[in-house]
């Protein structure tokens, strides 16, 4: 089955972007990812939409709601939010959007830096299956999927999207 | 958990417990217990030390905590006194938001002749999560991972002569943070020997990761016989040992345990095993000074040392909480996978 082209939806985005941005007054937004997929399509968004400002990293690996169901992930990388988020509006964006987990514990992380004056979410898939009342203003694609199927990023270079069917053993995990 | 109370030249350091592993992990090689870094391989310490590196960072934030423990309990099991340690150990505990019981033993149930054993019932009764557990006695850490309920997890903070395993984890992330690869670099450990659990933690970690060259510099009185086995080189001349080093570890020189006379006087010992700045240039220019502390100016270390350029003292007390958060996270994740 053919997936949506990265560098299309990659552009609509950018498109989707910048009209949220001016219909919201924001300026200069920072710009955060979350690992790993997530930094990947921030960096290009980034570019798109001409920001200077320096791209921030999450990782929210400790910030997880299944931590004490499946333990500690192997290869946490450290989070960097180079500037104050106190006041500042952020881009948040990740690359899959489906049970609003990682961007719950995404916001609760960037909370413990600062106060942002607002956080926008911008996915490049979103998916059915949300567990939490949580909505991205910026979507690359929308897709339906069966629930043994999952849609991931490949990356960094090219990016592109796969789809994957998953045994459903592992969905007890 | 019987150790021999011979403090004499030629004493052994005490054996490790019997396959500590089996304890220590779990059946797919996850870190369950942190009682001794023997036998851990390569790729679990480098594990602990990136995970480490993510906890570094958190000073950056306004929040300095994570929510990962929420809602488990750890507790300071304390045989022996300890500022530093144990103060640390808390501190990385409340950063990954668990709650910490501190248990000072000395002065509540020991005096009343309650067994290690009847504490441990006890405290595991009030549905804890870990022990993070001092004690004079070697050995003390692995007896209490082998009788703690399924669950819950020990972290040895220091067990006699024998190890002390977060204290090496920490003295190696300092280390890699500043030179990178081990495999290129010449360690030097200098001062008492024979009865630093540190030393022999450090030891164990040095090796494991590769070090190019592991030295130990002491007197003949403050080695233990079986030294040749720990697989370092030996220098009773503290000039010889510290030539072209990259890091210099100094270790306390326990005075609380120097009851027998290993030395003729503490200003004897400064004069031949001191590190002061003439000796420092011996070492490679941007050689690291490391010491576990608390360091007795004037004993081992020169003033000037410590506080110098050189010194990375302060910095090992401040990645002690990252890594301490790394361990406890481990532990506890291991439990639940």
């Amino acid at each position: 089955m053919t997936t949506p082209d990265v560098p299309t939806l990659l552009d609509d985005m950018a498109e989707q972007a910048r009209h949220y941005l001016k219909t919201h007054g924001i300026a200069a937004p920072i710009v955060v990812g979350i690992h790993s997929g997530g930094v990947w399509i921030a960096e290009h968004l980034r570019e798109r939409l001409g920001v200077e400002r320096p791209l921030g990293r999450l990782d929210i690996s400790f910030y997880r709601d299944d931590f004490s169901r499946i333990g500690m992930h192997p290869q946490v990388r450290p989070s960097e939010l180079p500037e104050d988020l106190d006041g500042e509006h952020v881009l948040l964006v990740d690359d899959v959007l489906y049970s609003g987990r990682t961007i719950r514990a995404a916001l609760n992380e960037l909370f413990d830096y600062g106060r942002p004056a607002s956080v926008t979410l911008a996915v490049l898939v979103e998916r059915d299956g949300r567990e939490l009342p949580i909505a991205a203003a910026i979507v690359g694609a929308h897709m339906e999927l069966g629930k043994t199927e999952q849609i991931k990023l490949r990356g960094p270079e090219p990016l592109r999207l796969e789809r994957v069917t998953i045994d459903p053993e592992d969905l007890k995990a | 958990m019987t150790e021999t109370q011979i403090a004499h030249p030629g004493a052994r350091l005490p054996e490790p417990g019997p396959l500590p592993n089996r304890l220590q992990l779990t059946d797919d090689g996850q870190l369950r217990h942190m009682l001794t870094i023997e036998g851990l391989n390569r790729e679990l310490l480098t594990e602990i030390l990136d995970t480490a590196e993510s906890f570094a960072n958190m000073n950056e934030k306004a929040v300095k905590k994570v929510p990962l423990l929420r809602g488990k309990t750890i507790v300071n099991l304390f045989f022996e006194a300890s500022t530093r340690t144990r103060t640390t150990f808390e501190l990385a505990a409340k950063r990954l938001s668990a709650d910490v019981l501190n248990v000072n033993i000395d002065t509540s149930s020991a005096v009343k002749g309650e067994s290690l054993l009847d504490t441990l019932r006890n405290i595991e009764a009030m549905n804890v999560d870990m022990f993070v557990v001092r004690h004079e006695e070697s050995g003390a850490a692995h007896f209490i991972a082998r009788h703690v309920a399924p669950g819950i997890s020990v972290l040895n903070a220091g067990d006699g002569r024998h190890a002390h395993p977060t204290q090496a984890l920490l003295d190696m992330f300092t280390i890699r943070r500043h030179k990178g690869d081990f495999t290129k670099l010449k360690v030097a450990i200098v001062g008492d020997i024979l009865h630093s659990r540190v030393a022999r933690s450090q030891i164990h970690a040095l090796n494991i990761l590769q070090t190019g060259e592991v030295r130990v510099v002491a007197p003949c009185s403050l080695l233990p016989s079986n030294v040749d086995q720990l697989g370092v080189h030996v220098y009773n001349d503290l000039d010889a040992g510290l030539k072209d080093v990259d890091v210099i570890i100094m270790l306390r020189l326990q005075r609380e345990r120097m009851e027998h006379a290993h030395l003729p006087s503490e200003h004897e010992y400064y004069q031949l095993f001191g590190l002061t700045s003439r000796r420092l240039q011996l070492a490679h220019p941007t050689c690291l000074v490391m010491h576990p502390g608390p360091a007795n100016r004037g004993v081992e270390i020169e003033s000037a040392v410590a506080d110098g350029p050189h010194s990375v003292i302060l910095e090992q007390v401040t990645y002690g909480i990252s890594v301490r958060m790394a361990v406890m996270s481990m532990v506890m994740g291991a439990h639940q996978a």
